[in-house]
């Protein structure tokens, strides 16, 4: 029963009022790219056993989507922060290398 | 015999008798026993019978780790099976049977399998039961299913009611024992907000019953100011008969509140379900007593140690007149003590070690108790009751050195701490030697969201056992005042799995681990022997520690056999993992109130009152419940549908369309957006005017359809079907906050804030001009063109569009006009002929028209060019979401199975579901297939059945004739045709 | 191998039960083999089998980083059908179904298969006709189907409430050779099966890398040490991710929790598998006499074999208004498993753009059931290097082709 911070309205959100929306940072990949583009846009998911970043929605809250960095095999919530970032912050990604100094970076 | 003694019992009250009955006999309690102590006092000892063997089962603890007496309680409505005797509080009235035996409990058929035990070993029934091949589903198995199962099937539907409750705080307290009281008194006192829970009615614990003397004064004091102190703390919260059932990731507790458990019917929910967040968890859950493995550890009348001294200190119940006591520590030595004191005999405390020097073994011996030091009980006299102990070395085989008679025995095998809150989410445990235990590893500790430990454990949950050691722990833990309890020098224990210990296979097959599960040292020795060595493998092979109790009372000592059978360390065989819940909890308790007709939300449309009250059967459209037909006088649902549809065609009808989705969308990047978001053009759709799009995913599969209607130079309102309106909405945003977040478009679900009504059928523009107010001719609101106005006097939206192929006006008006809107029509329309039709008319409606409906014709795989809608996708859009999913090859292939219309040859109705047939097998032997029926209906427009569906080749094979299949071995000969079987030019919808 | 047999329980009664041998060793990996599957869940075992047992294989080590069988093998609600909508799949399942049926006799070993029935609940319009569909397809497949009405299913279940306020029960697909298996049962099966062909079941022992020459396989280092194969085999589910990047390659697949949980035990009173898809939940009863109960998945990635609980909560309604009897009874044990979830929820059997390595995984929330043919198919795949009509279409590239073989479309689920 995860607890998130939503970025936006500040609320720490139970997970009954959230929706998930997987991996976060994909690049999409519209007409013109190639088969192998299309094909890692649409399904190749990391799926780490570690640091993930992930996409939720505060659906019954404010609405808005916003982005998680959390450990898939411990659940720990390194940060929340908004959808409308290319990176995730890297104040957030210093954190999350102290914590896990083998983690290999968001990419 | 066991019986109630004359004086004392700190928990009951003898002012208020319970009368209740066991097995139809009428017996008395007194109010504050559990089930379990009136039994007793009623010399009830045989309570059950045993999974497997079916051997007689008497009571052995006086908690939650009571593995054998379970009950079938309660009757009708309140029936439950597998309750607990010795957690259930007795009150008057009560009724209760035994479990697991036929004809009775004192004769039981099935103990057959007890004499043929040497023959059931574990696992026996993966090595037989085997041929003929049949035989296991049609004979064995319903002979193991029978005889397993404990108790009875509960017969009706509940009466009682739940509920849950919601809280958060920065320390939740398991146990209210003098751990959890002192815990709470410092964590409250520094200002936490505290939750304090405790599972049975009473605070305090072990400590009065063991008569520990704390700051100077006894427990039973002590806990009494402490509890006083606690209450007048306004951020403390303390909840007895509530269990915290199981810790969950991010500080999530569940516990589970029995209300009105001891007082049925008094109107109050039976449990609550608290749901509670907290900060920290601390698990001040006490210690389980093990059981010693002797031979014949399992008759009736064998019983823990401390399950003995809390019947006679806290009921005033004498398990038995004579009692042996067999121990391989000196905390059973206050047993002994407090049943000399209530005046029963001791005959001999048999203590495994060589060395017996404690204070309390001093104390007991001054009392002129015989201790016969480096002693086994050998084996149990006696068959459903015991008759008495025969006694050897511990260090020995078994040779018997003297029988003594005796009526109950009380053991312990040492202590365990209740680790399960520390476990549930990964707390790890360490193996502490001195104590023979697993105890928590605090440097290992379950962790929350930030990485941190999430719960601690406290006192004997930790491994601290005395009233001393556990008020320390609290000290060290929390801080606070120092608490001091008297300390009593307890010598070492000597821990002991098997007795005796060199003991030989015949005594080994009668010692037993798990007493409800029948699994004893030799099933457990077996399975190691056969390769089972795994914990968890044993575990499943014999079935140690899964039964009711969970293993509290046999996991230890199984684990322990198995070390001894692999030659292995303990810790280095580990544990098997602990689940929530703690005790099991009432799956109603779990489900809350959701139940009937709140089981899950309801969402009405504006005019669903008036439909229910017009006779309409309604159907679940996701949430939603929505008129499938209003059937009148005899008419069935076919006839009423068909009624319906005719009387649309021929004069008019009225469908309640409110659920169908309605979201806007406005902005400067408005239009840019719906261009990606459909796959044709809206950004060019004139102010005024509608339009119908379509909607992919990214894979390119057609997900949503509906009409778009323009509103203004920067504003669109968006219809969805009635399942996809939450769906697309959050679709929307999704792309627009985390794809195009610079472009400026703002969405609104406006779904529920407007009613929608279609009139649909040539008189339909009557009844709307008879309700006056604005101009709703051809001329001046043409086919796909929508206006504002009133009708009626109320403020409407007028579309002309329409699903059924009749001229059709879709009316939308704010929710709370929709009921007085519905009434106005159907008033008006009286004179043309209205009649209310549901969705099954209309579905069949728009087949006859040929249109696609979702979820018929799509089904996730299905693209707009499968279905001919390539008119619907622009060709000179770069982009749209879907477009690259299209162009993968096997959705651009010329192969793929196309939309067509099909009429049986002899008439009749498509079989709904049914295939085409194409010649031969694949390489899995499968029939080929070339296509299947999407949407088949009976058309009463056109008197015969009609169907849409996909096939091979499309609307290229017009005329052709396929064959469909049907569930007997015949098929169904079709030709493939125009999928438009009605006005197929348009005429009607434009008129 | 010593048979178990009635005669031979009554021989070793005589004996205490002493002279019963190992169902399977604990061996030293040899330097190497001809075949090395990573994981002794159900999948892997039956892969090692069918190897050894059609193709002559036996050279073969099955690797496995916990305890055999100790993954969803021995964590799921032990549901077996065939009734699926798609060819590929109601091809696959029925193969494992058809060899469940024949299981205990071929193993030597009672898996307890319970060919008791299968029901799947049609409780709106839309899901009728879906299983309508099911129905008409299984009937072309070669699987027998039927469906039926609601007094029937009431019939066939007589605790069933059909007449629900919110979903009325409208009819159900009904498969009677469907059923339920003794999970753990069948990995022992299939364990002492391969142990007796002379394969090495090596437990407890991870592996951390895949070593390969030229785009081609060489063996796998492990925590004792390299061990080198000809063929390599991945059979882990929720760690196929992690396995498929040791061998450079990225996999459609996402691991999430599934819950299961189980009530008190209570005397018979439900001889049939229900499943409610509409509402999410799925009950039988064990021959324990347990209600087993499962329901939905999670919605985001999860290694911790624990998922969330109001999922739990959901299910148990769900089942509450389809069983209102079981209000009373109580939850013993709920638990966890990691499912790996591919992009249409269908399984993977396939080679892999690395030489010589294959790859079983992706079965989702249905794996149990298809554990023979999914060796089967497997075996077929690694001794032949070419995938044969069961594995065909489990391509790992049908995704990038977007040939989908989605089992939801109707009203199906993947349990």
């Amino acid at each position: 029963m995860l607890i998130l911070e939503c970025p936006y309205c500040g609320v720490k959100a139970d997970e009954t009022e959230l929706s998930p929306g997987y991996e976060a940072h994909l690049k999409r990949y519209g007409p013109g790219s190639s088969p192998e583009e299309f094909e890692a846009y649409m399904f190749a998911r990391k799926n780490p056993k570690g640091v993930h970043f992930e996409r939720w929605r505060h659906a019954y809250g404010c609405g808005k989507w916003f982005l998680a960095a959390r450990c898939t095999a411990t659940l720990e919530v390194f940060g929340t922060y908004p959808a409308q970032s290319g990176e995730p912050p890297a104040e957030l990604q210093a954190k999350i290398k102290a914590k896990r100094p083998n983690w290999e970076g968001y990419k | 015999m066991s019986t109630r003694l004359q004086k004392g019992g700190r928990l009951i009250d003898r002012s208020r008798a319970a009368t209740f009955t066991f097995n139809g006999k009428q017996l008395t309690g007194f109010a504050g026993d559990t089930l379990a102590a009136g039994l007793l006092a009623n010399d009830q000892m045989l309570v059950g019978r045993s999974f497997k063997y079916h051997r007689p089962r008497g009571i052995v603890a006086s908690g939650a780790e009571e593995p054998n007496a379970l009950v079938n309680m309660g009757e009708g409505g309140r029936f439950e099976p597998n309750q607990r005797t010795t957690t259930t509080e007795l009150f008057d009235g009560l009724t209760a049977t035994s479990q697991n035996h036929w004809p009775s409990l004192e004769f039981d058929v099935g103990v057959v399998n007890n004499y043929a035990a040497r023959f059931l070993p574990a696992g026996f029934y993966y090595k037989t039961f085997m041929f003929p091949r049949f035989a296991w589903k049609h004979v064995f198995e319903p002979v193991v299913r029978q005889s397993a199962g404990l108790g009875k099937v509960p017969q009706g539907p509940e009466v009682d009611r739940y509920e849950y409750a919601y809280a958060f705080c920065d320390l939740l307290i398991a146990g209210g024992g003098i751990a959890g009281l002192q815990a709470a008194l410092v964590a409250g006192g520094a200002g936490k907000r505290v939750i304090l829970v405790e599972q049975t009615p009473h605070w305090g614990g072990r400590a009065p019953v063991d008569g520990d003397v704390i700051d100077g004064i006894s427990a039973d004091e002590w806990v009494k100011k402490t509890v006083q102190a606690l209450e007048k703390m306004s951020n403390v919260t303390m909840r007895l008969r509530c269990m915290a059932a199981g810790v969950y990731d991010h500080g999530y507790v569940l516990a589970d509140e029995k209300v009105a458990d001891h007082t049925p019917g008094d109107g109050r929910p039976r449990h609550r379900l608290w749901r509670i967040r907290a900060g920290k968890i601390i698990a001040a859950t006490g210690a389980i007593e093990r059981p010693l493995s002797f031979a014949g550890n399992d008759i009736p009348g064998v019983m823990l140690a401390s399950a003995v001294r809390d019947y006679v200190v806290n009921y005033a119940v004498s398990p038995g007149d004579r009692t042996v006591i067999v121990t391989n520590n000196d905390d059973a030595y206050r047993t002994a003590i407090a049943l000399k004191e209530a005046g029963l005999e001791v005959p001999v405390i048999v203590d495994a070690r060589t060395n017996v020097t404690g204070d309390l073994p001093a104390k007991a011996r001054a009392m002129g108790i015989r201790v016969e030091a480096g002693r086994a009980v050998v084996k149990v006299k006696g068959a459903k009751r015991v008759t008495g102990v025969a006694i050897g070395l511990q260090a020995g085989e078994g040779a018997v050195l003297e029988e003594i008679a005796c009526d109950a025995v009380a053991m312990s095998g040492g202590w365990s701490p209740v680790v399960h809150l520390w476990s549930h989410c990964g707390g790890k445990l360490t193996w502490d030697d001195a104590q023979a235990h697993f105890r928590p590893d605090a440097t290992r500790p379950p962790t929350n969201q930030d990485g941190a430990a999430m719960v601690a454990t406290l006192g004997s949950a930790n491994g601290q056992l005395s009233a001393a050691a556990a008020l320390a722990d609290v000290a060290a833990q929390l801080g606070g005042k120092a608490v001091t309890a008297d300390t009593v020098h307890e010598a070492a224990l000597e821990p002991v799995w098997i007795m005796p210990q060199g003991a030989g296979h015949k005594l080994k097959m009668k010692m037993f681990l798990d007493y409800q599960n029948d699994v004893k040292v030799s099933d457990v020795q077996l399975a190691a022997r056969e390769g089972y060595t795994s914990v968890e493998h044993t575990k499943r092979y014999t079935t140690l520690g899964m039964a009711t109790d969970q293993g509290k009372l046999s996991n230890i000592n199984g684990l322990a056999v198995l070390a001894g059978a692999l030659n292995d360390k303990i810790p280095n065989v580990g544990t098997t993992t602990f689940r929530p819940p703690y005790t099991p909890v009432p799956l109603g308790a779990l489900a809350g109130e959701s139940r009937g007709d709140i089981f899950q939300p309801l969402r009405k449309s504006p005019m669903h009152g008036w439909h229910e009250a017009h006779g309409a059967y309604m159907e679940p459209v996701g949430l939603w419940r929505r008129a499938y037909c209003y059937a009148r006088g005899s008419e069935t649902h076919e006839q009423a549908v068909q009624r319906e549809i005719l009387n649309a065609r021929a004069n008019v009808g009225m469908l309640d369309a409110s659920t169908l989705g309605k979201i806007i969308v406005k902005g400067p990047d408005a239009g840019r957006f719906l261009d990606m978001l459909y796959t044709n053009v809206m950004s060019n759709l004139g102010i005024g005017k509608c339009r119908y799009g379509l909607m992919c995913n990214e894979q390119g599969f057609l997900s949503d359809d509906g009409v778009v209607i323009r509103l203004s130079d920067d504003s669109w309102l968006c219809h969805t079907t009635t399942g996809g309106a939450d769906r697309i909405h959050a679709w929307m945003e999704d792309w627009l906050q985390c794809e195009w977040w610079d472009w400026k478009v703002y969405t609104a679900n406006v779904t529920e804030e407007y009613a929608q009504i279609a009139v649909a059928g040539p008189n339909a523009r009557m009844v709307l001009e008879k309700l006056g107010g604005m101009d709703v001719s051809k001329e001046t609101l043409p086919f796909m063109s929508f206006a504002d106005g009133t009708l009626g006097g109320l403020p409407v939206r007028v579309h002309r569009i329409s699903f059924s192929g009749e001229l059709s006006y879709e009316i939308a008006t704010p929710a709370g006009h929709g009921l007085a809107l519905w009434e106005a029509l159907i008033e008006a329309g009286a004179e043309f002929g209205v009649m209310p039709y549901g969705t099954e008319a209309m579905h069949i409606m728009r087949a006859e028209k040929g249109f696609i409906m979702i979820g018929d014709e799509t089904d996730g795989t299905v693209i707009p060019q499968d279905l001919n809608l390539g008119w619907a996708i622009s060709k000179k859009k770069a982009d749209y979401l879907g477009k690259r999913g299209q162009e993968r090859t096997h959705l651009a292939s010329p192969d793929r199975w196309k939309l067509a219309g099909f009429e049986a040859l002899d008439g009749s109705v498509i079989p709904d579901g049914s295939y085409i047939i194409a010649d031969g097998f694949n390489g899995n032997g499968q029939r080929n297939t070339q296509g299947r029926v999407t949407s088949t209906y009976y058309s009463p427009t056109l008197k015969k059945g009609i169907a849409m569906g996909l096939v091979k080749g499309g609307m290229d094979r017009l005329g052709d004739v396929v064959e469909f299949n049907t569930l007997t071995t015949a098929t169904v000969k079709a030709r493939v045709v125009d999928p438009v079987f009605y006005d197929k030019d348009g005429e009607k919808g434009n008129a | 191998m010593k048979r178990y047999s009635v005669f031979a329980i009554a021989r070793e009664a005589m004996n205490y039960h002493l002279g019963w041998e190992k169902a399977w060793g604990n061996p030293e990996p040899k330097k190497d083999y001809d075949v090395i599957i990573v994981g002794a869940g159900g999948h892997g075992l039956a892969t090692a089998y069918y190897l050894g047992k059609n193709h002559g294989i036996k050279n073969v080590a099955i690797i496995e980083k916990g305890w055999l069988g100790g993954g969803n093998t021995g964590r799921n609600t032990t549901i077996i059908r065939s009734n699926y909508l798609q060819d590929p799949s109601a091809a696959i399942y029925d193969k494992a179904l058809k060899l469940y049926e024949g299981l205990s006799q071929d193993l030597n070993y009672n898996v307890m298969f319970s060919p008791r029935g299968l029901l799947m609940l049609a409780q709106t319009h839309h899901e009728v006709r879906g299983y309508l569909r099911t129905v008409h397809a299984n009937m072309l497949q070669g699987v027998t189907t039927e469906y039926i009405s609601p007094a029937r299913v009431k019939e066939l279940v007589p605790i069933i409430n059909i007449d629900g306020p919110r979903y009325p029960v409208l009819g159900a697909l009904y498969q009677p050779r469907g059923g339920t298996g003794r999970h753990d049962a069948v990995a022992w099966g299939y364990a002492r099966a391969c142990a007796a062909m002379g394969m090495d079941i090596i437990q407890q022992t991870e592996v951390t890398a895949v070593r390969s020459e030229a785009g081609v396989v060489k063996g796998v280092e492990t925590s004792k040490g390299f061990i080198g194969c000809k063929k390599l085999g991945v059979v882990v589910a929720g760690h196929s991710g992690q396995l498929a990047e040791m061998g450079g390659f990225r996999l459609p697949i996402e691991a999430v929790a599934l819950q299961a949980l189980v009530s008190e035990p209570i005397k018979p009173c439900m001889d049939v598998v229900v499943m409610a898809n509409t509402v999410h939940g799925y009950m039988s009863q064990s021959d324990k006499g347990e209600m087993v109960i499962g329901g939905g998945t999670d919605g985001f990635n999860n290694f911790t074999q624990r998922g969330s609980f109001h999922h739990v909560e959901e299910t148990l309604r769900a089942l509450i208004e389809t069983f209102p009897m079981i209000s009373r009874l109580k939850m013993l044990r709920q638990w966890g498993g990691i499912v790996d979830m591919t992009g249409d929820r269908s399984p993977i059997i396939s080679k892999t753009p690395l030489g010589n390595c294959f790859f079983n995984c992706g079965w989702g929330t249905g794996g149990f059931k298809a554990i023979p043919g999914s060796g089967w198919a497997m075996a077929e795949l690694m001794a032949k290097g070419e995938p044969g009509p069961l594995a065909e279409e489990f391509s790992m590239w049908r995704f990038k082709e977007g040939k989908f073989i989605d089992e939801s479309v109707a009203a199906g689920v993947a349990h």
